[in-house]
C-alpha cells in the first residue's frame, strides 16, 4: 500500500531529481532546528556531492578529498582575506581555481596507481597539503586558522545584495549549490559520464570500446575537486574562518562516511547522508563527547549491512 | 670524530629506529594485504592498543618483559576476533569495503580507549635495566632504542623463518600467489587469513609497546602514523616483505635526517620522497606493476 503510493513520488523524484532538489532545498531552513544546520546540510551535500562523483560513480575511493576542500576554503579565503580582492565572485574563483588544480595536479599522481593504493595515495598527498598549510603560516595563519575572511556584499549587474543574515546567506549557497547539482546531472546524463560509470562497471571492457579510461578518470578527479573546492569555499564564507583541520585527514574521513551513509552512486545520497551525519552529530554532542564512538559504530554496521546507504536503500525497495 | 659529525651518526641511529617501528607496522600491512587483499586502516588503533595494553599490564605485573611479552599477544588475539566477525563478511565483495570498515573501526577504538583511559596521555617509561645511555665508542646512544633495534631484528629474523621454514608460512606464501590453488588442495585458507591477521594485528601492538617509552601513549598514537605506514607500504611496493623492510628504514632515515637539518620540512619529505619513487616507479621499489590492483 504504502509502496504503491510511494512508487510513483519515487519515479518523479528520479525522473526530474534537480527539480526536486531545488524545491526540497527552497523550504528546508524552514524544517530543521535552525537556519545554521541548513547551510551546513547544503555546504555539506555539495562536498559529498563531489566525492560521490568520483567514488559513487567513478569507483574511484578518494581518502583525501580534505585536500580539495581546504584548498576551496584557503583560496576563497587568502584571496579575501590577505590580498584584498574586493569582489565575492573574485573570492568563489580563487578558490575554484585553486582546488582545481590542487586536482589536476594530485589527480596526475594518485592515477599512476589503481584501486587501493589510489585510496593511500590520495590520502597521503592531503597530508601533505595539510602539513604544508600548517607550517606556511604566514599564509594560512598555521595552528590558529586564518581568520578575518570578510563576506562581501554579493555584485549582481548593479546591484549589491548583502548576505549578513543566516537567511540570505542560505539562499546565496542555495543557488550555487543548485547551479552545482545541474551541473552534476549534465554532466552524468553526458557521454562523458557514461564512460565513467563503464568504468566503475568495468574498466577493462571501457578500455576495449576504445575510451581513453586515463583522461576520462583525471577529468573526473578534476571535476570532483571543482564541486568539492566550491563546497571549501563556501564553508569559509559561512564560518569567515578557515581551520587548519579542513585539511586535516579526519575532514576526509568525515565525507566518505557522510557519503555511504546516505549512498555511494546515488543521486541524493550525498545530500540524505550529509544530513544524517550532521543531525547525528548535533544531537549526539548534547548527551556525550563520544558522540564519533556512535557514528564510526553506525558507520561500520552500514558497511557491514546496508553498503547502499540510506537513499539507496529506499530507491532500491521504492522501484 | 667532531660533535656535528657524531650527532649526525646519532641521527641515522634514531632513523633506524623509527624505521624499525616503521618495518614493524608495514610487514603486518603488507602481509594482510598480500594474502587477502584488506587494507587494514585500524592498523594504527591496534599499533596504538599495543601500547595501552602494554601500558595496562605494566600496572598489573609491574614488569615491563611481561608487558612486551604479552600485549602483543592480547591485540594479536583481538585482531583475530576482528577478523572473524567483522572483516570476514565482507570478502568476495569489493576490496574497498574492508578498508571502509576498518576506517570507521579506527574510529571507534580511538573512541573507546579515551573513553577508557581518558583523553591525557599516558606516561610510559622504559624498564630501569633500559635506561640510560651507552657509549658506542664514538657517541652516546640510550640503551632502550638500541633494545627496540635488536627487538625489531629478532622479530623480523623469526617472521622469516616462519615464513621460509615452516609448512604454514607455505601456505601463507602459497595463498598470497594463488588461493584458488591452494583451496583445491584441500587447504582451509579461512583459518589461515585469520592466523595472519593475527600475526599482523600483534606485530603493530608490538611496535606499539616499544614506541609507547619513546613517542608518548595517546589516544591518536596511531593516526599520524598509519599514514605514513601506508607510505612506506606504497614505496617499498603492495605485498613485497622486503620491500616493507627497506622502505621502513629508508622512511625512517628520511624522516631522522630532515628532522636534523631542516625539522619543519621533516613531514613533508616524507610525502616528497614519496611522490618522487612514484614518478621513477609506480608499483614501488619491490613492487610487481598490476598485483592486486
Amino acid at each position: 500500500m504504502i509502496r504503491r503510493l510511494l512508487s510513483p513520488v519515487a519515479g518523479f523524484v528520479a525522473a526530474r531529481p534537480v527539480l526536486c532538489f531545488l524545491a526540497v532545498f527552497a523550504v528546508f531552513p524552514f524544517l530543521v532546528p535552525y537556519k545554521a544546520l541548513a547551510t551546513q546540510v547544503l555546504i555539506f551535500g555539495l562536498f559529498a556531492l563531489g566525492f560521490n562523483l568520483l567514488y559513487g560513480y567513478t569507483g574511484l575511493l578518494s581518502f583525501g578529498h580534505a585536500a580539495y576542500y581546504g584548498l576551496g576554503a584557503y583560496g576563497t579565503g587568502i584571496a579575501l582575506a590577505k590580498l584584498k580582492v574586493g569582489t565575492l565572485w573574485g573570492g568563489l574563483g580563487a578558490g575554484l581555481g585553486t582546488a582545481a588544480l590542487g586536482g589536476a595536479v594530485i589527480g596526475f599522481f594518485c592515477l599512476r596507481r589503481r584501486g587501493i593504493y589510489f585510496a593511500m595515495l590520495t590520502l597521503a598527498f592531503a597530508q601533505l597539503l595539510y602539513f604544508i598549510g600548517f607550517h606556511a603560516a604566514d599564509w594560512t595563519g598555521g595552528d590558529d586558522g586564518l581568520r578575518g575572511i570578510p563576506r562581501l556584499p554579493l555584485s549582481l549587474g548593479g546591484l549589491a545584495v548583502t548576505l549578513d543574515t543566516p537567511l540570505a546567506f542560505y539562499y546565496f549557497c542555495y543557488v550555487l549549490v543548485g547551479l552545482a547539482v545541474a551541473a552534476l546531472k549534465r554532466i552524468l546524463d553526458s557521454p562523458f559520464g557514461a564512460v565513467l560509470q563503464a568504468i566503475r562497471e568495468n574498466p577493462g571492457r571501457a578500455v576495449a570500446c576504445g575510451y581513453d579510461i586515463d583522461r576520462v578518470k583525471w577529468l573526473s578527479f578534476v571535476f570532483s575537486a571543482i564541486f568539492t573546492g566550491l563546497a571549501g569555499s563556501l564553508d569559509a564564507l559561512r564560518l569567515s574562518v578557515v581551520p587548519i583541520e579542513s585539511l586535516y585527514w579526519t575532514t576526509s574521513g568525515q565525507v566518505v562516511i557522510m557519503t555511504l551513509l546516505g549512498g555511494a552512486g546515488t543521486f541524493f545520497g550525498p545530500f540524505v547522508g550529509a544530513a544524517t551525519f550532521l543531525v547525528l552529530e548535533d544531537r549526539l554532542s548534547l548527551f556525550t563527547e563520544s558522540w564519533p564512538l556512535f557514528v564510526g559504530a553506525i558507520f561500520v554496521s552500514f558497511v557491514l549491512f546496508l553498503p547502499r546507504g540510506i537513499w539507496g536503500t529506499l530507491a532500491a525497495k521504492l522501484r | 670524530m667532531d660533535i656535528s659529525a657524531s650527532a649526525l651518526v646519532a641521527q641515522v641511529f634514531t632513523g633506524l629506529v623509527l624505521g624499525g617501528i616503521f618495518v614493524l607496522l608495514a610487514v603486518g600491512l603488507s602481509l594482510i594485504f598480500g594474502l587477502m587483499t584488506v587494507v587494514n586502516f585500524a592498523h594504527g588503533s591496534l599499533y596504538m592498543l599495543g601500547a595501552y595494553f602494554g601500558f595496562f599490564l605494566l600496572g598489573l605485573s609491574g614488569s615491563f618483559w611481561v608487558a612486551l611479552a604479552f600485549a602483543p599477544l592480547m591485540v594479536g588475539v583481538f585482531g583475530v576476533i576482528v577478523e572473524r566477525t567483522l572483516i570476514r563478511p565482507l570478502y568476495g565483495r569489493s576490496p574497498d569495503d574492508p578498508l571502509l570498515l576498518t576506517f570507521g573501526l579506527s574510529a571507534v577504538l580511538v573512541e573507546l580507549v579515551r573513553l577508557i583511559w581518558g583523553k591525557v596521555g599516558l606516561q610510559f617509561d622504559p624498564p630501569r635495566a633500559l635506561a640510560g645511555a651507552v657509549d658506542l665508542g664514538f657517541m652516546h646512544f640510550p640503551v632502550y632504542r638500541l633494545f627496540v633495534i635488536a627487538v625489531t631484528v629478532v622479530v623480523l629474523i623469526g617472521l622469516w623463518l616462519f615464513l621460509e621454514r615452516t609448512n604454514v608460512g607455505l601456505v601463507i606464501r602459497a595463498g598470497s600467489r594463488d588461493p584458488l590453488m591452494v583451496r583445491a588442495l584441500g587447504i582451509d585458507l579461512g583459518r589461515i587469513w585469520r592466523l595472519v591477521f593475527g600475526i599482523g594485528a600483534a606485530l603493530a601492538g608490538l611496535a606499539g609497546i616499544l614506541a609507547g617509552p619513546m613517542r608518548g601513549v595517546y589516544a591518536e598514537m596511531g593516526v599520524t602514523i598509519i599514514i605514513e605506514s601506508f607510505v612506506v607500504v606504497v614505496v617499498g611496493g603492495m605485498g613485497s616483505l622486503l620491500g616493507a623492510i627497506v622502505a621502513g628504514i629508508l622512511i625512517g632515515e628520511v624522516v631522522s635526517l630532515t628532522t636534523f637539518f631542516a625539522p619543519k620540512l621533516a613531514e613533508i619529505m616524507v610525502f616528497v620522497f614519496m611522490a618522487a619513487i612514484l614518478l621513477v616507479r609506480p608499483s614501488g621499489l619491490f613492487g610487481e606493476a598490476g598485483l592486486l590492483e
